[in-house]
């Protein structure tokens, strides 16, 4: 069995506010293998963003066990990957320039892979483009090409789709599913949308809020790529979303199924 | 009815575009000053009014050839860019580098900033006399007073630009682990570029006002005491003829800044009108 790569134990995470403290993460436990595709599930407020961020070091604020491959996290570096819901561009910059951002481009090795990663996220012709001409997906896969470029450990992702349209979002999630298996980069993904979970996730973690914690984790054991039409990935589906039925209302995003 | 009278209007906005674009679009911006020449020519020309209330725009222009021909004019165009330049760079320089210090540093900002935001609501007209009984009215003075004009628009505006550079590309530069080198010459300055170049523009103005006020507290050379000594022989010739190096040398250096902001700020995504 590969080593486990990120250790998440007994996390809890705690919000001060003016009318008193808030659990936003109630004893998380979780671990990544190196290569594995991870995606995490939850309504809002179920504190899956907060748990991304402090894997990112962007919160250091917490209590319990973080490490990853075996050192624990106390700050943001280029080893955890970061993408977030808006590509966050810097828009002075062309797109090659924004992927090589603090690195320079007159240095072969890095306009060697940045050359190459226009490639892998599909963004020939368009190097010399400001962010403000691009589209929405084409921005965020530049965000992708940007963080890759510093071959990190681990990729975070924190909703990258949720503010695409359903037919960008769906040839997004294979731009994403074709660039993991191709450098088998770790994939930490968190979302609202119940396909996007099951279509992407080696297995998907379902989390809850109020406190928020961990109510399951579900292997999805089929083959990529994955038919969102197929009877398995429907029963999956629906075992995912059982999961969430127990609890209350669930404010999951059930549509975008294509 | 009511038909024809959409009719007959668009028919009139179709001939009113047709006259525009007949005439190249660079020239559009020359249509109304053109006009009015005309206009001021022929009732000047008519001798409707006195030549010392306002002389013709062929006067202006022969006198203009005069000053010109006798090297006078460039010599007072000379000694007034040199002062207005001299000025501006220093209170720019100053104020850029001002402006960045207490942008990036609390501690800075703190102590130094409520100062300036003091001296910056001072009216600077009400401290020439001062400055004349410190410094006499020699160049020292002159080159001060624009210098302190300058100063502030490009305080103020690099300080606010930096503040409002995003806070979600600072975490991106956390994440790629920006030297702090880099997230001032990699993100901040060119976050802040589009309002350091506003306050430069709005300080070019400033010094160029402050000139003239300069050049009336007394002194023998440049274009304000040009203008001041025609007036005082009536030859208000040379008046419009200092008015028009004003405003013509004033447009010049703001598109000058305008030429480097269209080049600059290519990646802006803004209405263009």
């Amino acid at each position: 069995m590969a080593a486990e790569m990120l250790v998440v134990q007994e996390l809890n995470k705690t919000f001060a506010t003016p009318t008193g403290d808030v659990i936003a993460l109630n004893r998380i436990g979780l671990q990544v293998k190196q290569g594995e595709f991870i995606t995490i599930i939850g309504p809002s407020g179920c504190g899956k963003s907060t748990l991304l961020k402090i894997v990112a070091g962007l919160d250091t604020r917490y209590e319990g066990t973080v490490l990853l491959n075996g050192k624990p996290i106390d700050g943001p570096s280029i080893e955890k990957g970061f993408i977030f819901q808006e590509p966050r561009l810097f828009p002075w910059l062309t797109v090659e320039k924004n992927i090589a951002a603090n690195l320079s481009l007159r240095k072969p090795e890095v306009r060697k892979r940045v050359d190459e990663l226009i490639e892998l996220v599909r963004l020939k012709g368009f190097e010399q483009s400001y962010p403000r001409e691009l589209s929405g997906g084409m921005a965020q896969r530049v965000a992708i090409a940007r963080a890759l470029l510093r071959s990190p450990d681990i990729l975070l992702l924190d909703e990258p789709f949720g503010a695409l349209d359903a037919f960008t979002r769906s040839h997004m999630q294979e731009v994403l599913l074709d660039i993991w298996q191709k450098n088998r980069t770790t994939m930490l993904f968190v979302t609202h949308d119940l396909d996007e979970a099951v279509f992407l996730g080696e297995r998907v973690v379902i989390m809850n809020p109020r406190p928020g914690h961990i109510r399951h984790i579900l292997p999805i054991n089929l083959p990529y790529p994955r038919k969102r039409s197929g009877n398995a990935f429907q029963e999956l589906r629906h075992r995912v979303l059982s999961e969430f039925e127990k609890v209350e209302g669930p404010d999951i995003d059930e549509g975008a199924g294509i | 009815m009511s038909g024809q009278v959409v009719e007959k209007k668009t028919a009139n906005r179709a001939a009113g575009g047709d006259w525009l674009s007949r005439i190249p679009k660079s020239l559009h911006g020359w249509i109304v000053p053109l006009v009015i020449t005309a206009i001021w020519q022929a009732v000047t020309g008519m001798g409707l009014l006195s030549e010392t209330i306002l002389p013709t725009p062929l006067a202006i222009l022969k006198s203009f050839a005069a000053l010109g021909a006798s090297g006078e004019l460039f010599e007072h165009l000379g000694i007034s860019i040199y002062r207005a330049g001299m000025g501006f760079f220093l209170g720019g320089t100053l104020g850029l580098l001002l402006g960045l210090f207490s942008g990036l540093g609390k501690v800075v900002e703190k102590t130094l900033d409520p100062s300036l935001q003091m001296l910056r609501t001072v009216p600077l007209l009400s401290v020439i006399p001062l400055f004349i009984l410190w410094f006499g009215i020699g160049e020292f003075s002159k080159v001060l007073l624009i210098g302190l004009g300058a100063f502030f628009p490009v305080y103020v505006n690099t300080f606010l630009g930096i503040r409002s550079t995003d806070a979600k590309l600072c975490e991106v530069s956390r994440i790629f682990q920006y030297t702090k080198l880099q997230q001032v010459t990699k993100l901040i300055i060119p976050a802040a570029l589009p309002n350091i170049l506003l306050g430069v523009r709005l300080s070019l103005g400033v010094s160029w006002l402050l000139l003239v006020v300069a050049e009336m507290m007394g002194t023998s050379a440049g274009i304000g005491y040009m203008i001041q000594d025609a007036r005082a022989y009536s030859e208000t010739e040379i008046v419009f003829v200092g008015i028009i190096i004003f405003a013509v040398v004033g447009k010049l250096s703001d598109s000058a800044v305008r030429l480097l902001e269209t080049r600059w700020l290519r990646w802006r995504d803004t209405y263009k009108g």
